[in-house]
Formats: structure tokens, sequence, C-alpha cells
């Protein structure tokens, strides 16, 4: 297992699964992190990438129901899409696609655990069906990397300054 | 390279072999050097150093007769940034996320815990 840990989000490649995992505790409880993921308005306030706007197209929240949206500014614009396979009290299991790679899916499983306190670890599973693809999904922030953001960790990458 | 990368993950999947990782960040070091802090033997150690050489981690000095360790940043470098770039799009958008929830706490402080996942059918 391959673990980048700070204060921030938690990552880790499995070594024998191509699945990628991402753990991150917020400020809220598990219902509240349910509607920030299910609610078309709130979703598209906070999925990014920063400097884009998300549009969404389709969001048929039950199971088996399917969403798009589009991400972009101007004439640069990305399309995502999926289906909600299973919405639980607190899970959320949905397969996701870039539709610059129609053919790979990622099946992400979405999990908020109750730390009290008004506090949530969301875990966040995402399962691929190769480690060649996980491993494009790994690289696809370069390849995908149209905003200013992504540039600026570039430079950052690039000079060393992230250990 | 997506070969690579998946050896770097399975060659730092083990704890001992990211301990020596670790170790050889600071300095390079000779196979005896690095087995002595562990309780297993000097081949086990040669065997998980192996692992490393051939996820092209780390090289063995050729010349010198004790052959040290040498890390190969590069590699190590460009593995990690890969995980690094990707958790940091991660945790930039949980950021935005952050934001949002604070706003909904505050318009729901009246009715704590009555969140139910707002369902909308097309939206479009």
């Amino acid at each position: 297992m391959t673990t980048t840990t700070s204060p921030e989000a938690t990552i880790s490649a499995d070594e024998k699964l191509p699945i990628i995992r991402i753990t991150r505790d917020f400020a809220a409880t598990p219902a509240q992190l349910m509607r920030a993921h299910l609610d078309p308005d709130l979703f598209a306030r906070w999925v990014g990438p920063d400097g884009m706007d998300t549009k969404i197209d389709v969001w048929d929240v039950r199971d088996g129901g399917s969403w798009r949206y589009v991400a972009g500014r101007d004439d640069n614009e990305v399309g995502f899409r999926g289906c909600f396979h299973r919405i639980g009290e607190d899970t959320i299991v949905q397969t996701f696609t870039w539709e610059g790679m129609p053919d790979e899916v990622s099946l992400e499983t979405l999990r908020f655990e109750d730390l009290g306190d008004g506090r949530t670890r969301v875990h966040s599973q995402s399962l691929v069906d190769s480690f060649e693809s996980r491993d494009a999904w790994l690289r696809s922030g370069m390849e995908t990397g149209v905003d200013q953001g992504y540039a600026k960790l570039d430079r950052l990458l690039a000079d060393g300054a992230v250990a | 390279m997506a070969d690579q990368l998946s050896r770097v993950f399975a060659a730092l999947a083990d704890p001992t072999r990211r301990d020596l990782v670790a170790r050889l960040t600071v300095a390079d070091a000779t196979v005896n050097e690095l087995a002595e802090p562990y309780e297993v033997s000097v081949q086990a150690i040669s065997k998980h150093l192996k692992v490393l050489e051939d996820a092209g981690l780390v090289t063995k000095a050729r010349k010198a007769q004790t052959r040290p360790v040498h890390l190969e940043a590069e590699v190590f470098d460009l593995m990690t940034a890969w995980i690094e770039r990707y958790r940091r799009q991660a945790e930039q958008r949980y950021q935005r996320l952050d934001a949002v929830l604070a706003e909904l706490e505050e318009s729901e402080s009246n009715r704590p815990g009555t969140a139910i996942p707002t369902t909308k059918g097309q939206a479009s």
C-alpha cells in the first residue's frame, strides 16, 4: 500500500487490486454529505475543477438512474457520465466515466462514516478493470489538466516543493 | 511507463521496503548496513532490494566492492508526483465541498440531523 498522509485528504493505491482509495474528514453529518453528493445544485458547486463551471445535464437520483455533467469554460468542455447504481442510507455506489475515454469505467463506492460530534469521514474507493487503467486515472490530471491550478501544481512539482 | 508505475506501487506495498527506501533517501548504504536494524536475514533484505531494483527504484553501484545501494530519486519522484497530484485534485474538490457544507450547516442549524437527500429527476 502506497500512502500519502497529511491533515488533508489521504490517498492509497492498493497493490493487489486496481483500486484508489481516498479518505477525508468533514465537519458535517453523514446526511449533509449525502445531500452534497446527491443534490445537483449543491454537487455542481463543488465538484470542480477550480475555475471550471459544472453544468448538470442528467441527474436521476435513484437506484439505476443515470447522471451526466459537463465541466468547462468557453469551448473547452469535458463530459462525465455514469449511473447511480445504489443509493443507501450512508453509501453511494455509482459508475464514473470520462467521455474522453468512454471505454474506461470506474466503480465508485462512497461511504460516510459518522465520527460523532457532527463530523464524518468519507471513504471513497475507485475500482477500475486493470492496473494500466488505474495508472491512466492517476495520470489523467496531466492529460486533462486544463485549468491554471494544475499548471501551478506542475511548477510546484517541478520545483520539488512537493515532497 | 504505466507498467513501471505499477511495479513501483507493488514494490512500495511492503512496509520493510518502504522503510528501506526511507533510509536510502538519507544516504547510499550497503546491503549489510541496510540489513542491520532488522531481525530478518541479510538474504531477506537482498530479496526486498531486488524487488526495489526491478521497479527501478534503486540501483547498486557496479564499481565499488561493497556495491552500495542508491535510491533513484527520479523514479520515486515520478510516482510520488502522480499520486500526489491526484490527491491534491481530490483535496481541492473537498475544500470546495467544505464550503458548501458550511453553508448547509448554517441553514439547517435549527433542525439538526433532518437532512434527507434531495432527489430530483432530470435536471437539464
